[in-house]
């Protein structure tokens, strides 16, 4: 292996060992978006008979879109957590005395937390199709949604990484979860946006980014091929993921400034 | 022999200035010769934080200039940190990973054949008595086992010049003898130039070739703990009265017997003549009918140089925390 490939490695391989041993950091990302989703699913199933809302055989072709978005949002936390404690504890200049490349410190932490929302896809679906999910867009289209809901979670996590090396203080990152959480509520998460009743939350839906991830994952469960919603969640996803990483890459620099 | 071309330090007009504050090390200037273990006493807050984190090229300098093993601070960065180990302030480990975990990463950072990486980290592990705790979690380990792990971490790549920024800070007796042991062992059979700073004086004292004192970012002074001692010269004598009030009484007693030297408050001091003895300044004392609490004899210490250099004690208990803020 290279020096990128080797150092990006083993910083995943930390990443991924930082993750596991810490029941706190697996548990809530693959849970509370599952209870979240069979809450929903129970508690609006009657919404699937609104006019105007999509084709569905249950609520729950509509809500398997929450948990990977959801699941993104925590491991935007745990990203940024463990890079803002990297910062506090000075783990970050042990590194900074080493010949390591910067993005192999990057590539390391988003990789191992796309492995964990990697994990999290497979549970999110295998609950999913145990409760009768079913994929318009047949199985490549589960492969779509799963290589969607990694780009999500890489586009988070840049963010939450963005933050813990700008702040350096894990409060200021988990101080950001509930900002995230408004993004989260509100967009299309739990009804189409052509069904909203209130033109304030349609109108904020529409122009709240977060929707487009939404509509692009369920997309592939509800209509099957939609070339426009599946080149909106990508193209969004990607772009966050673009503006992550890009800042990530500058706040490193400045962290680890060295002559 | 050239310290530029050599495993040395040298220091020439180091300064340091943080925004809107004071300058943390103002124009220092000292050299460490190879295999030499260098001792940087001074209380915190007193720049040898800043200083490591210079020589180390994690903060540039505000001005002047410092070669490590050979290589300028600002121009050759890289050289630098491929020929030094640093274990700083805070043994910065990560409390989720085993030491076999530390040392994996640490080889394969530091760019060790892989072939070789588990059979390094296996030694130092065993070096620095580890085996038992090599595969527990760094979160459970005492601090005395951190530090040490600390140390090995810096030890990975062989490096020429070790930099220790209070290594002892917070542990046991008998962790900081296993560490001073060590340290000692790595500069005289391994020929590892190592600055050490501390506010410990016994640290410096048994651990030191040389001490450079640090206060208020300068060095005050500088020399073999021996020499700097042999500059106070004779004992001195510090009386505390049993009355507050028969103070002044005290310290007028004991000027005949030497020069007024500082003391805490309540008490009086001198530096004894030649001639004078302890003896002496009791028979005095009790003819003048003073009674005393605590009547000490002090040979000279490193306390007393920094007394001497700086008109206080060096109380690393309360002195104000170091700004090291990049």
């Amino acid at each position: 292996m290279s020096g990128l490939a080797s150092q990006s490695y083993e910083m995943a391989r930390r990443s991924i060992l930082q993750t596991l041993r810490q029941p706190a950091m697996v548990l809530p990302p693959v849970l509370f978006p599952l209870i979240l989703m069979g809450i929903n699913v129970g508690g609006l199933a009657a919404a699937t008979k609104i006019p105007g809302f999509p084709p569905v055989d249950s609520y729950l072709d509509f809500a398997i879109a929450f948990p990977f978005i959801q699941g993104s949002l925590f491991a935007s936390i745990n990203a940024g957590s463990a890079v803002a404690r990297d910062v506090e504890t000075g783990f970050l200049n042990r590194l900074a005395l080493t010949p390591m490349q910067r993005s192999a410190l990057l590539l390391g932490n988003l990789s191992g937390v796309m492995f964990v929302a990697l994990l999290s896809s497979f549970i999110y679906l295998a609950v999913g199709f145990a409760a009768g999910l079913h994929f318009e867009a047949g199985p490549y289209g589960v492969v779509v949604m799963v290589l969607m809901g990694l780009l999500i979670a890489l586009a988070f996590a840049s963010l939450g990484s963005f933050i813990g090396l700008r702040t350096g203080s894990g409060e200021a990152v988990q101080g950001v979860f509930p900002l995230f959480f408004v993004f989260l509520f509100l967009s299309s998460s739990s009804l189409p946006r052509n069904v909203i009743e209130q033109d304030w939350f349609r109108t904020i839906a529409t122009y709240n980014p977060v929707s487009y991830l939404f509509e692009g994952l369920r997309s592939l469960v509800i209509f099957g091929w939609q070339g426009k919603e599946l080149a909106l969640g990508f193209g969004i996803a990607g772009l966050i993921a673009v503006i992550g990483v890009w800042g990530s890459a500058s706040a490193l620099r400045t962290r680890l400034a060295r002559t | 022999m050239s310290l530029t071309a050599s495993a040395g330090i040298e220091v020439e007009g180091l300064v340091r200035e943080f925004k809107n504050g004071p300058r943390a090390v103002d124009g220092i200037e000292l050299q460490v010769a190879p295999g030499e273990i260098y001792g940087f006493l001074g209380p915190n807050g007193a720049g040898k934080s800043t200083t490591v984190l210079m020589l180390t090229t994690l903060l540039p300098p505000t001005a002047g200039t410092a070669r490590v093993a050979g290589y300028d601070i600002l121009r050759d960065g890289p050289a630098v940190r491929g020929s030094i180990g640093a274990a700083l302030q805070e043994a910065a480990l990560d409390p989720l990973l085993t030491a076999r975990d530390h040392m994996r990463l640490q080889t394969t950072l530091q760019g060790l054949p892989k072939k070789s990486r588990r059979a390094r980290g296996d030694e130092l592990i065993e070096r620095v008595g580890l085996n038992d705790a090599a595969d527990r979690k760094v979160g459970g380990y005492s601090g005395g086992m951190k530090r040490r792990l600390d140390l090995a971490l810096a030890l990975v790549h062989k490096p020429r010049v070790l930099f220790l920024d209070e290594p002892t800070t917070g542990l046991d007796p008998s962790s900081r003898a296993d560490l001073w042991a060590e340290v000692s062992r790595l500069a005289r059979e391994d020929g590892v130039t190592v600055f050490l700073t501390t506010q410990y004086l016994e640290e410096a004292d048994v651990l030191a070739d040389r001490v450079g004192i640090i206060d208020a970012g300068k060095i005050v002074a500088e020399g073999t703990p021996e020499s700097l001692k042999a500059e106070i010269g004779r004992p001195s004598v510090e009386a505390t009265p049993v009355e507050r009030s028969d103070r002044e009484a005290v310290a007028d007693v004991l000027s005949r017997f030497g020069g007024v030297v500082p003391s805490p408050p309540g008490s009086a001091a001198v530096r004894l003549q030649s001639g004078e003895d302890l003896v002496s300044v009791v028979r005095a004392l009790d003819a003048a009918d003073l009674r005393v609490a605590d009547l000490q004899l002090h040979q000279p210490s490193l306390d007393d140089v920094f007394l001497a250099k700086t008109g206080r004690k060096l109380d690393p208990v309360t002195e104000k925390p170091e700004e090291v803020a990049v």
